[in-house]
């Protein structure tokens, strides 16, 4: 199978950061936002470099989204920062009524997503995000995989029209995409070709997928491997070109099976090609305190999840 | 619009039509609206600097953003009649296919509106956003907000409040419609608010306190009043007191016309305290 390395482990949240710094001198209206999490959400460059475009409204996140919503009228984009908890569930009417239903261009950026926060536990480690933003008419769900890609995806949204929720997290994970790769909203990138098995995976969980196909590859299985950074719009035609070939699929996600990336696929499936399809997520649970890899090990979200997966859904065919 | 005799017919007007409008469909906000119609009527024919048309930027022009949404009627029939969009359209109000949705959005391309309202407390954030950016871009024109009493129960508003004192918001003039009236009831008996003056200024602001929200000098006069406080380093709030229903004696003081629409005899008898001046639709 085609080899990927990691060039280094980094935090997803600093290719946000990153990404945020290069638009601050880029773009003169994308304007950032940040309900007091501005070192874990590394946006304290842009806090530097450009201190009349950044906005620290404290703990106050509703406020912070009515701003967000209401800078956009005259034409500044705003970024707003905060942990994905905090950006999506506590919110949600503010993002509803006033930026999703107003379709107003506002980016909100997730860190911390997802049971790899750790220590802090359930009450910080949301697993419900993605279902939440995906329903909402109008709203871009993006969810990337490392370093490079986070960066990337940052750079991009801030071209696109319309509001967009992008989630990421707080761990260093496995960075391995090309550092030039461009990021096309709603396309998906095939990792890996193989013929007996699909395995889309999101987030976190593209390197695990990787890993995955490589102990598969040595038990004889020959795994095709989907990075779906965008949830929404989501790249139906890659996901029925792939499960057309390989018969079945695996969903992986660190986020709930219920609303999250694998209902997506499901859905799309059941609407055009029905296969049999196992789900790699956590089921209908909170977290709890721990670190991110015994976390990912206990709720079954690594590769050796996936292989068990792949295995089983083989077998369903 | 200078004379007041202009202004008091383009009122009873709008009176007319938040009656008619609630009227056709049996639903809609007459109570909060007929209280609003001297406000919104000044703000728009005499204190806004307003360009020709409508785009959602606004740039070089005041801008307004209505919180309490429900009072819909007032707003859809001074902007009609401001111009914005043909007055026949306040027909529509309401019914399927129509822009002129029960609560104010931008979903359906009303011209005139910047932001969907109506789940109440979101609208000041949106003003100091909107106040923010016009900093941003050396507009020194100023953003307009309403907001109803009942309204600042909700937590996000004092978020706002906090926030646009602390960072000097003073491009930002915040009216808060005192009518004392909530769906369930007195706002002294659903949850009492205390002082609003004195907890706008606690939090920093600078107040001006409206003693008849009816009376369109008054109004007038604490319009061009809170407009010569701005740019003085503080958010400049308006605490004016308006009688619910306002001009229709049997709606008038009273949060039973909150969400009510009259009947037919109901609505002859508003209409005749309210003869038609500028034209029905």
């Amino acid at each position: 199978m085609k080899k990927y390395t990691n060039t280094g482990s980094k935090d997803t949240r600093s290719g946000f950061g990153d990404g945020l710094t290069e638009l601050g001198k880029t773009n003169p209206n994308v304007v950032a936002l940040c309900a007091d999490l501005t070192g874990s959400l590394k946006m304290g460059d842009f806090e530097k470099n450009h201190p009349e475009r950044f906005f620290q409204v404290g703990i106050a996140e509703a406020n912070m989204m009515g701003i967000a919503a209401g800078m956009t009228i005259g034409g500044k984009i705003p970024f707003t920062g905060t942990f994905a908890n905090f950006s999506t569930g506590r919110v949600y009417d503010q993002i509803r009524q006033s930026i999703a239903y107003s379709d107003k261009n506002v980016k909100i950026c997730a860190s911390h997503a997802g049971l790899t926060l750790g220590e802090d536990g359930a009450t910080h480690q949301i697993l419900e995000d993605i279902g939440l933003m995906k329903m909402l008419p109008g709203m871009t769900v993006i969810n990337t995989c490392d370093y490079n890609q986070t960066k990337a995806a940052t750079i991009a949204i801030a071209e696109h029209h319309g509001p967009v929720y992008l989630r990421f997290g707080r761990p260093k994970v496995a960075n391995f995409t090309p550092e030039d790769q461009k990021f096309e909203i709603g396309k998906a990138v095939l990792l890996n070709e193989g013929k007996d098995v699909t395995i889309i995976a999101t987030g976190h969980l593209v390197w695990e997928a990787l890993q995955a196909a490589e102990q598969l590859e040595e038990k004889g299985i020959s795994a095709e491997v989907i990075n779906i950074h965008t949830i929404k719009p989501l790249d139906e035609a890659a996901i029925l070109a792939s499960v057309g070939k390989t018969g079945c699929v695996v969903t992986a996600e660190e986020h709930n099976f219920l609303g999250g990336l694998g209902e997506s696929v499901a859905r799309t499936l059941v609407q055009h090609q029905p296969a049999p399809q196992e789900f790699v997520a956590t089921m209908d649970t909170f977290g709890e305190s721990g670190t991110p890899e015994q976390l990912m090990e206990k709720y079954g979200l690594n590769a050796a999840a996936i292989v068990k997966a792949s295995e089983k859904v083989i077998k369903r065919k | 619009m200078s004379n007041t005799q202009q202004l008091e017919d383009f009122v009873t007007q709008v009176r007319r039509d938040i009656v008619r409008q609630v009227h056709k469909v049996n639903s809609g906000h007459p109570g909060g609206s007929l209280g609003c119609a001297e406000f919104i009527s000044v703000l728009y024919q005499e204190v806004m600097d307003r360009k020709e048309g409508f785009d959602m930027d606004g740039k070089g022009e005041d801008l307004f953003f209505l919180s309490n949404g429900h009072i819909s009627p007032v707003f859809y029939s001074v902007l009609a009649r401001s111009g914005y969009f043909p007055v026949e359209e306040l027909s529509t109000f309401r019914l399927i296919d129509s822009r002129l949705q029960g609560h104010p959005t931008t979903h359906e391309g009303l011209p005139g509106v910047r932001v969907a309202s109506g789940s109440l407390g979101q609208g000041l954030s949106v003003a100091i956003g909107a106040a923010n950016t016009k900093k941003l871009n050396g507009d020194d024109h100023l953003v307009y907000s309403l907001h109803g009493d009942g309204e600042l129960q909700e937590g996000q508003n004092w978020e706002a409040i906090m926030y646009a004192a602390a960072k000097k918001v003073d491009n930002l003039i915040a009216t808060v419609d005192r009518n004392h009236q909530q769906i369930d009831g007195c706002t002294d008996d659903v949850l009492p608010m205390g002082n609003l003056v004195e907890k706008f200024e606690a939090f920093g602001w600078d107040v001006l306190e409206l003693e008849n929200g009816n009376d369109i000098s008054q109004v007038r006069e604490a319009l061009k009043e809170a407009k010569g406080r701005t740019g003085k380093g503080k958010p400049v709030a308006v605490i004016m007191t308006t009688e619910m229903g306002h001009g229709v004696d049997f709606m008038m003081g009273s949060h039973k016309w909150h969400g009510v629409a009259p009947n037919d005899e109901q609505l002859e008898k508003a209409l005749a305290q309210n003869p038609e001046t500028l034209g029905d639709y």
